[in-house]
């Protein structure tokens, strides 16, 4: 069901609500968390709203969506509320704020919010230079951005480690979490040696890259050596070298990764780039800081050969869709 | 290596999940429904969650004329019609790389042969470094033939940095006897913390939901003893009838079919104290202490009652009786319905009757454990006032519509002042996930990582028939089960039996 509420108010919202459940039974009460949905009026409304609902059937959640629409109209906020079949498991409210409102977005967000329920905040486009200050990332236990979505991935990436605070996670994290399962898990096998070098080879611009290489920097303390492949690849190759040889995780084509480790057969896994859905669902399981990618960021600065901020090609900017993007 | 610690795992790492590692299971009775409807679609489900090894080996063994792409087929479309997550050609591709099939009949020397041939060449091939997991999905009279097997051909030896286990299925046995025999046969070939007893209930996030709902809250335990419980009640109801599974049923009955396991595993948790952390060996310690207290109410005419369904009519659907049914022997005494009165003798529970019972066609399918509690001592009310208040009451429902349920009364709204029953609902559906996964999803993973703490040990077993035992001869000497409709709540005794106690079932 979606209820249309132009140019109302957010007690007029929380009104219809209550309307809305009694009549329907659609309740809010069993919700765990509210999501909120920062971005600009655009395509991305709807499709970070898909992944939203996808991701409610995992975390059933209240999804609350500011879209900023033109500052220099009026001052206006239009509501549309969606719940039922429109919304997966959760239940929408899209927020479009007009005019001097729309520097306003946590004055219209304190009232919708559940009561005692976390906040989690979501940039899925641009996100503030410093989220944790942004007036709606102070609201928030949890801030997810994404580095990969960013117009200068590699800056944004800087900006987010010099910032660094609890709650803080990106979804170009998130992304190598297969990765970094493979990875642990074929050092579970014998030979147990200590890792001596690593290499992470990714396009130039690619977050995940960097961080994966920081992660494993982190942990393991030992040279790590960031190589670069053709842009749009996302991460290709994951290195560790050990005194009996390589344990190699490739991944050449973006689907199947092969892992390769001495005194045992090669391995294909399937390992294709995660869309944001997944992400976001694995981001909500969790609303703790998350200390390992804390390390991971930090351990950026200790990573050889990482271009430091990379000029980003404006062709692939314009040509990387939703879906393209989500390399890893 | 002793003391060796993976550089790459923290455990403040919490999204990283536990792959296990290279491995390979291998299925007995791979064209049986259990197979098909929830081994193979667990096993996919769980490569697409990315939790199974790169190179993962599935081996099927049956007797079927089949090379490894008909079972393959077979393997793709239970997949297709059973799994829980999304078809994925790419993680199907690498699964079915893994498949392999061996024909052959359990007496059959030489195709144990080709089968430890088959498992030797996967650790070659796609690397299953000796590690494999044996799936008994067939009867237990096959059991010790099957298990002779894998000890003549070596397939249950292994040498120290590998794993071989076995996975068996209820029934553990029919009575404490067999279940003692069943347990020696299968720890002759398998030392006994390899052997993975699956009791699917103990892999329901709601089951597991009972000890974070007991440990983890202030608001429970310190009510959660005699001086507030009145009474419990463990109720497993089924609405459907023995349909195509007569020949297993007849002569294994309710009690033995569920009580013996689910059930007394539902009693284990619900009564058992705070285990000191949630290491396998302190939770099984519990619930081992937990049955041990059990005793059966006594005299067991009046506390135990049993049935038989007659034909009826069950939602809407005319059914027959269950001496009606293919495959039953129409002078079966097996009951379809069984209720017991259980008595935990601690001093938590002292006073405290446990009511279990179970039963096919009955009124709808519901698994659900209630706590009722005392009334409270004294109600500054008239009469009048709380003629409509009932007992305070927990509910934990299992399934379906998994949640916990509270019902405690509240003010009628208007001048007089009147309390009615009202109840407040927790809905795992609502607050968390409609996609958990299945019981058998984590059991798998479990056994392929070797996590012991979801299976019930050699004791837990034992335990259950020594309590169920008395029963079974009980009734062995009786005459027919008392019959009821179908589509209703079980036979007169069952009522008869917990109004001698003074209480009565709640309609779950």
């Amino acid at each position: 069901m979606i209820v249309d509420l132009p140019s109302t108010t957010t007690s007029a919202v929380n009104h219809a609500l209550i309307d809305i459940r009694e009549r329907g039974g659609a309740v809010a009460l069993g919700r765990v968390l509210t999501l909120v949905i920062v971005t600009d009026d655009s395509a991305q409304v709807e499709q970070s709203i898909d992944a939203a609902n996808e991701a409610s059937k995992e975390h059933p959640c209240r999804v609350v969506v500011l879209a900023r629409g033109l500052k220099r109209a009026g001052t206006r906020l239009d509501a549309q509320i969606r719940v039922g079949g429109d919304a997966g498991a959760s239940e929408v409210l899209v927020l479009r704020l007009y005019g001097p409102l729309a520097d306003h977005g946590d004055s219209v967000l304190v009232p919708l919010l559940l009561p005692d329920c976390p906040v989690v905040a979501w940039w899925p486009g641009a996100a503030p230079a410093v989220p944790a200050e942004d007036p709606i990332g102070r609201l928030a236990q949890r801030r997810i951005t994404d580095t990969a979505a960013a117009s200068q991935p590699i800056k944004a990436l800087e900006s987010r480690r010099t910032s660094y605070t609890a709650g803080d996670t990106d979804l170009a994290w998130t992304r190598i979490t297969p990765w970094r399962a493979l990875l642990a898990a074929a050092l579970d096998l014998p030979p147990h040696e200590d890792v001596e070098t690593v290499t992470v080879t990714g396009a130039a611009d690619n977050p995940s890259a960097d961080l994966l290489a920081g992660w494993l920097r982190s942990r393991l303390h030992v040279p790590v050596r960031r190589r670069t492949s053709p842009p749009g690849g996302g991460i290709s190759a994951a290195v560790l070298e050990r005194r009996s040889g390589k344990v190699e995780l490739v991944r050449p084509d973006g689907k199947v990764g092969t892992l390769r480790q001495p005194g045992q057969p090669e391995r294909r896994v399937p390992l294709r780039r995660r869309p944001v859905r997944d992400c976001l669902a694995e981001e909500l399981r969790r609303l703790d800081p998350d200390e390992t990618y804390q390390a991971a960021l930090q351990a950026l600065t200790e990573v050889d050969g990482r271009r430091a901020s990379p000029t980003k090609s404006p062709l692939t900017a314009q040509t990387r869709d939703v879906e393209t993007r989500t390399d890893q | 290596m002793a003391g060796w610690v993976n550089p790459l795992l923290d455990s403040r790492d919490k999204r990283l999940p536990r792959i296990a590692g290279p491995c390979g299971v291998v299925i007995f009775g791979v064209t049986g429904d259990l197979s098909r409807k929830k081994l193979m679609p667990a096993i996919y489900d769980l490569a697409n969650r990315g939790l199974l090894p790169p190179g993962f080996a599935l081996v099927g063994f049956a007797r079927r004329d089949w090379a490894d792409e008909n079972f393959a087929e077979l393997v793709h479309d239970a997949v297709r019609d059973h799994a829980r997550t999304p078809f994925r050609e790419e993680v199907w591709a690498r699964l079915s790389e893994g498949v392999r099939f061996v024909p052959g009949s359990f007496d059959d020397d030489a195709s144990f042969d080709d089968l430890a041939a088959v498992v030797a060449d996967l650790d070659e091939q796609r690397g299953t470094g000796g590690n494999h997991a044996f799936y008994l999905a067939i009867p237990p009279a096959t059991f010790p033939v099957v298990l002779k097997q894998l000890a003549r051909t070596g397939l249950a030896a292994r040498n120290s940095d590998q794993w071989r286990r076995v996975v068996i299925e209820k029934p553990f046995g029919h009575d404490l006897h067999s279940a003692c025999e069943l347990n020696e046969i299968v720890n002759d070939v398998f030392p006994e913390e390899s052997v993975f007893r699956i009791d699917h209930y103990l892999g329901k996030e709601t089951v597991q939901n009972i000890l974070a709902l007991r440990f983890a809250n202030q608001l429970y335990e310190p009510i959660w003893n005699s001086n507030y419980v009145d009474h419990v009640q463990i109720t497993m109801a089924e609405d459907i009838g023995l349909a195509g599974r007569a020949g297993y049923y007849d002569g294994i009955g309710a009690a033995r079919d569920v009580i013996q396991n689910h059930l007394l595993q539902l009693l284990a948790l619900t009564a058992m104290e705070e285990p000191l952390s949630f290491s396998p060996g302190s939770l099984r310690g519990e619930k081992i202490k937990a049955l041990s207290a059990v005793k059966l109410a006594e005299p067991l005419d009046e506390t135990t009652a049993r049935g038989q369904y007659t034909a009826g009519w069950q939602g809407g659907t005319k059914v027959v009786g269950v001496l009606e049914e293919k495959g039953i022997n129409p002078e079966s005494t097996t009951e379809t319905f069984a209720a017991i009165t259980l008595n935990v003798d601690t001093r938590r529970w002292a006073g405290v009757p446990f009511f279990l019972r179970t039963g096919k066609r009955l009124g709808r399918r519901v698994t659900e454990v209630a706590v009722i509690f005392k009334r409270a001592p004294h109600l500054p009310f008239e009469t009048t006032m709380t003629e409509e208040l009932g007992q305070n009451a927990l509910v934990i429902r299992i399934q379906p519509d998994e949640g916990v349920t509270i019902r405690f009364g509240s003010k009628v709204p208007g001048t007089a002042m009147e309390v009615r029953d009202v109840t407040m609902d927790f809905r795992y559906g609502t607050a968390f996930t409609e996609s958990s996964p299945e019981a058998y999803e984590r059991l798998l993973l479990d056994v392929l990582l070797g996590e012991p703490s979801l299976f019930p040990v050699n004791a837990e077993v034992e335990l259950s028939w020594k309590i169920l035992d008395p029963v079974l001869e009980h009734w062995a000497k009786q005459d027919r089960p008392e019959p009821y409709a179908a589509g209703t709540w079980g036979p007169p005794s069952a009522d008869r039996m917990i109004a001698a106690a003074g209480r009565t079932w709640r309609r779950p």
